[in-house]
């Protein structure tokens, strides 16, 4: 055990918000008639390095443990192998309390914000939800602190009494956003948040965490398979397949230099659009 | 193979609790076959002590209950008061009357069911639809006791059946062709009944899970694809609803014993429903107990066939590693 | 060029309990023998219900239709399901987004291709089925076999949709409609499969109407691009002229341009090193 006067200089020094070092993650399943048990390893020995401040992407296929990776940062899943250091300190050292305050500090946002929300809630209701969970504040305060986060993310007036249903896919996605952002966290996670949205409200979501990243002083970390998206917001980019992290890169660094071949088969098979239009217009020209 | 082992198991296991179980239940009824007999001033109290310790009645509960577990393991299953003869045969006579019952009218009951189930549910909502459900809905709605009865006054009123029973009284002399055709019209009215009491269940199962099935977007690929809509009916949705629709079989089959008691008294068909019957009246308690544990094993096998059915039918239950 | 397929001013509605809802308004395409067009527009655009149109799948009960679709001079809003049937799966064919649940879950796979040969032509199953393994080689599977006698959940996810490919090519339809045919598919697949449509395409003749809301699959594969929103077409024209020169915002903002005339702006250093690797 570490003593916590060390902790704090560590913390003050390390750029790194979060640190996952060699983490395994299996679940342990019986077949269906036989009850034979066999194992999944969703996530193995992967290392991922989120950079203070920065927006981290992690590029991934489905299937490839991502979902599952960021579970385990978020403490919402234990890893079966592998730590976790938060601002340079080892999760696993933490006591209950502190790591209660952890949890806080990361929050993930779904890429089904229909389902992640609760239907029977209005939307003031939903944002006041972690603040009345962890008790911070009075009823009237945390309602008030609700209300500015919804206008902040352009839900205001009406909108607090309505209930997720009525609201079109990128509001959901706002209104997520909000409760995300009610306990103040330092990470916020998007788990293919924004694959499932139109192009405007795309846009206009990428607009809105833009600013608050400035505002807050947040990290961002993007589960993606969207390469262009990435590339266009990522500062640096990791790379998962098969439930390990097989390459991580400035952004810049990763489409001029791919040093993994999987990387390289990605990249080849995602060319970007004006890429592929100089290739048909060349083989078109008479 | 160690799956089906290990279900055995289970089953056995169960089968012994329910015996404990119905033991215990019986003997705690008050009264027993011989305190009628006691009541009768024409026997002597002796004559019933000796016909006590005789059948073993002052036996303590284990020495009894043992007796009875090693009897069952040879295949016997106690004595019978009332008949005076041992269990086994007498309930292996009754039971393939009701089985020959509750078979053909269970088979019969998913005969009339599935056509009925898949049309109403192709057809949803339409006329005929409309009408079966009506139709369903009315027979759910009527209890199996008044229809019985409705069976039995149509017997009575136009003469064309008989009333009841199995056989006619000059069974015996009959011919070959004419025992067979004595027992069908002794047994045309009660498997009616009953296939009509199991109509409902089963059409509404069948039409639900057919519908759920025909929800699926590869009912609509497959009719994009230009397949005759009757194939994808039979060849891609029905298989697809087969799922509940096995379960519910398995049930079928493991409730065939106990589905017919209320007929079988009320037609007087002679099966294990009236022998079980008048031996709960009159404390006859190994034939309670013997019927109980083969209504038991029916049950149990009924579930296990269900499951190994379902094994067998659906791919995706046959999970593979990759 | 033999002009296929003539639509003229299809319009859509659906019929809920309260009200109507115009899905399709006023849409029209031309697509030539050999010609694939491309559908571009994101979900709610109307695209998906074209397609169904297009097949004769729309519910008469809750659907009004107008307008005109000629096929080969065939009017086919005005035929009745009967000769609809004897079109789908074999003039006009369609593979849609999700194989995983458009193909039969307790069918094999080879036998839901024969399946489709069977509706339409008059041939025994034996002869079907080898049809159909046959088919399972020309989408580029290499196990066909194993394939053939597997079912869906068993296969990969490029695998499905390359059965579901065999099955829509089955009957040499002159008109095959791709609905977001890779959405589902992880980048390596969705790389081969355009690269297999690409083929087919040269090889067969057959004309496509690929319906994408990814710009990248449109540039792999139409010749001629229709974009669509909210259930109306706002710009139409060859590939080359609307990506040189998108005139309205929305297609602008699908083709990731800036404003109308500018030159893509690109990261040179990337695209020249992706340049240099591409396969010869």
């Amino acid at each position: 055990m570490t003593n916590g006067h060390a902790n704090a200089e560590r913390r003050s020094e390390s750029a790194s918000l979060v640190e996952v070092r060699g983490l395994s993650k299996e679940y342990v399943q019986q077949k269906p008639l036989t009850r034979e048990k066999f194992v999944i390893r969703a996530v193995e020995n992967a290392n991922l390095t989120i950079r203070r401040g920065a927006i981290t992407g992690l590029l991934g296929e489905s299937g490839s443990g991502k979902s599952t990776l960021v579970r385990c940062i978020a403490l919402i899943e234990k890893q079966t192998k592998g730590e976790i250091w938060f601002e340079g300190v080892n999760a696993a050292d933490f006591q209950a309390a502190e790591l209660s305050r952890l949890r806080r500090g990361v929050q993930i946002i779904f890429q089904d914000a229909a389902s992640a929300l609760n239907p029977r809630l209005t939307a003031a209701a939903i944002v006041m939800e972690p603040l009345e969970i962890q008790r911070k504040g009075t009823k009237s305060q945390r309602r008030e602190r609700a209300l500015e986060l919804l206008e902040r993310v352009g839900l205001s007036a009406p909108w607090e009494h309505k209930k997720p249903l009525e609201f079109s896919g990128g509001q959901r996605q706002r209104l997520a956003l909000a409760r995300a952002l009610a306990l103040e966290p330092k990470l916020l996670i998007f788990d293919e948040a924004l694959s499932h949205l139109d192009l405007a409200s795309q846009e206009s979501m990428l607009e809105l965490l833009a600013r608050f990243k400035d505002e807050r002083q947040l990290t961002y970390l993007h589960v993606s398979h969207d390469l262009e998206m990435l590339r266009n917001i990522a500062d640096e980019i990791a790379v998962m397949c098969e439930g390990t992290i097989v390459e991580q890169k400035p952004t810049t660094e990763i489409f001029a230099h791919p040093e993994h071949s999987y990387t390289q088969d990605l990249l080849r098979a995602m060319p970007p659009l004006e890429t592929i239009c100089q290739e048909r217009f060349a083989h078109e020209s008479p | 193979m160690r799956y089906v082992a290990r279900r055995l198991a289970h089953a056995i296991l169960l089968l012994i609790t329910i015996s404990l179980f119905t033991f215990v239940l019986l003997q705690w009824t008050p009264g027993n076959f011989f305190d009628a007999m006691r009541l009768d001033p024409r026997v002597s109290a002796q004559t019933v002590e000796g016909l006590r310790s005789q059948f073993g009645v002052n036996q303590s509960f284990i020495a009894r209950y043992a007796r009875w577990g090693r009897s069952l393991m040879h295949g016997g299953m106690g004595y019978s008061f009332s008949y005076d003869t041992p269990v086994a045969p007498l309930l292996w006579s009754r039971a393939k009357n009701t089985l020959l019952l509750a078979g053909i009218a269970t088979l019969l009951a998913w005969i009339i069911a599935i056509p009925i189930g898949i049309w109403t549910a192709a057809r949803k909502d339409g006329p005929s639809d409309k009408f079966f459900g009506a139709g369903i809905s009315t027979l759910l709605a009527i209890p199996d006791l008044v229809l019985f009865l409705i069976l039995l006054m149509v017997a009575v009123r136009t003469g064309w059946f008989p009333t009841g029973g199995m056989i006619s009284g000059g069974f015996g002399s009959f011919s070959g062709w004419e025992k067979i055709k004595d027992i069908a019209t002794h047994f045309a009215l009660p498997a009616a009944g009953l296939a009509i009491v199991m109509l409902p269940m089963l059409v509404r199962h069948i039409r639900s899970a057919m519908l759920e099935a025909l929800e699926a977007p590869f009912i609509r690929a497959a009719r994009a694809h230009g397949i005759p809509r009757m194939r994808v009916l039979l060849r891609y949705a029905l298989p697809a609803a087969s799922n509940p629709l096995i379960s519910l079989f398995g049930f079928s089959i493991a409730t065939i014993l106990s589905g017919s008691a209320i007929l079988e008294v009320v037609m007087s068909w002679p099966g294990l429903g009236p022998l079980m019957v008048q031996a709960i009246l009159s404390r006859d308690v190994y034939v309670v107990a013997g019927i109980v544990m083969l209504s038991s094993v029916f049950l149990v096998t009924g579930n296990l066939l269900a499951d190994v059915m379902l094994f067998v039918s659906d791919p995706r239950i046959r999970v593979e590693q990759r | 060029m033999e002009t296929l397929l003539q639509v003229r001013d299809l319009s859509i509605r659906f019929r809920t309990a309260h009200a109507f809802t115009e899905a399709v308004r006023k849409f029209s395409v031309d697509i030539a023998a050999g010609e694939t067009v491309g559908l571009m527009g994101e979900s709610g655009s109307g695209k998906s219900s074209v397609a169904l149109a297009l097949l004769g799948m729309l519910d008469k009960k809750s659907t009004d239709v107008s307008g005109s679709i000629l096929y080969r001079s065939r009017e086919l809003l005005a035929l009745k399901e009967r000769e609809s049937q004897k079109i789908r799966g074999a003039a006009i064919s369609i593979i849609f987004q999700e194989p995983a649940i458009s193909l039969c879950p307790v069918m094999r796979a080879g036998q839901q291709i024969a399946e489709v040969i069977h509706a339409h032509k008059r041939w025994n199953w034996q002869r079907c089925r080898t049809e159909a393994e046959a088919l399972l080689a020309q989408v580029g599977l290499k196990e066909t076999s194993r394939i053939f006698a597997a079912y869906p959940h068993q296969l990969s996810g490029g695998q499905r949709q390359r059965v579901a490919l065999a099955q829509a090519l089955a009957c040499s339809p002159e008109l095959l409609i791709a609905d977001e045919p890779t959405a589902s598919l992880d980048a390596l697949s969705q790389a081969g499969f355009i690269a297999l449509l690409r083929e087919l395409k040269a090889q067969r003749q057959v004309s496509i109407l690929l319906i994408s809301h990814t710009p990248e699959i449109q540039a792999s594969l139409a010749d001629r691009l229709v974009v669509m929103k909210s259930g109306e077409v706002v710009e139409s024209g060859s590939f080359e002229d609307i990506y040189a020169n998108p005139k309205h915002p929305y297609t602008r903002r699908l083709l990731k341009r800036a404003s109308a005339s500018a030159p893509p702006s690109e990261d040179k250093s990337a695209a020249k090193a992706l340049l240099q690797e591409q396969p010869s």
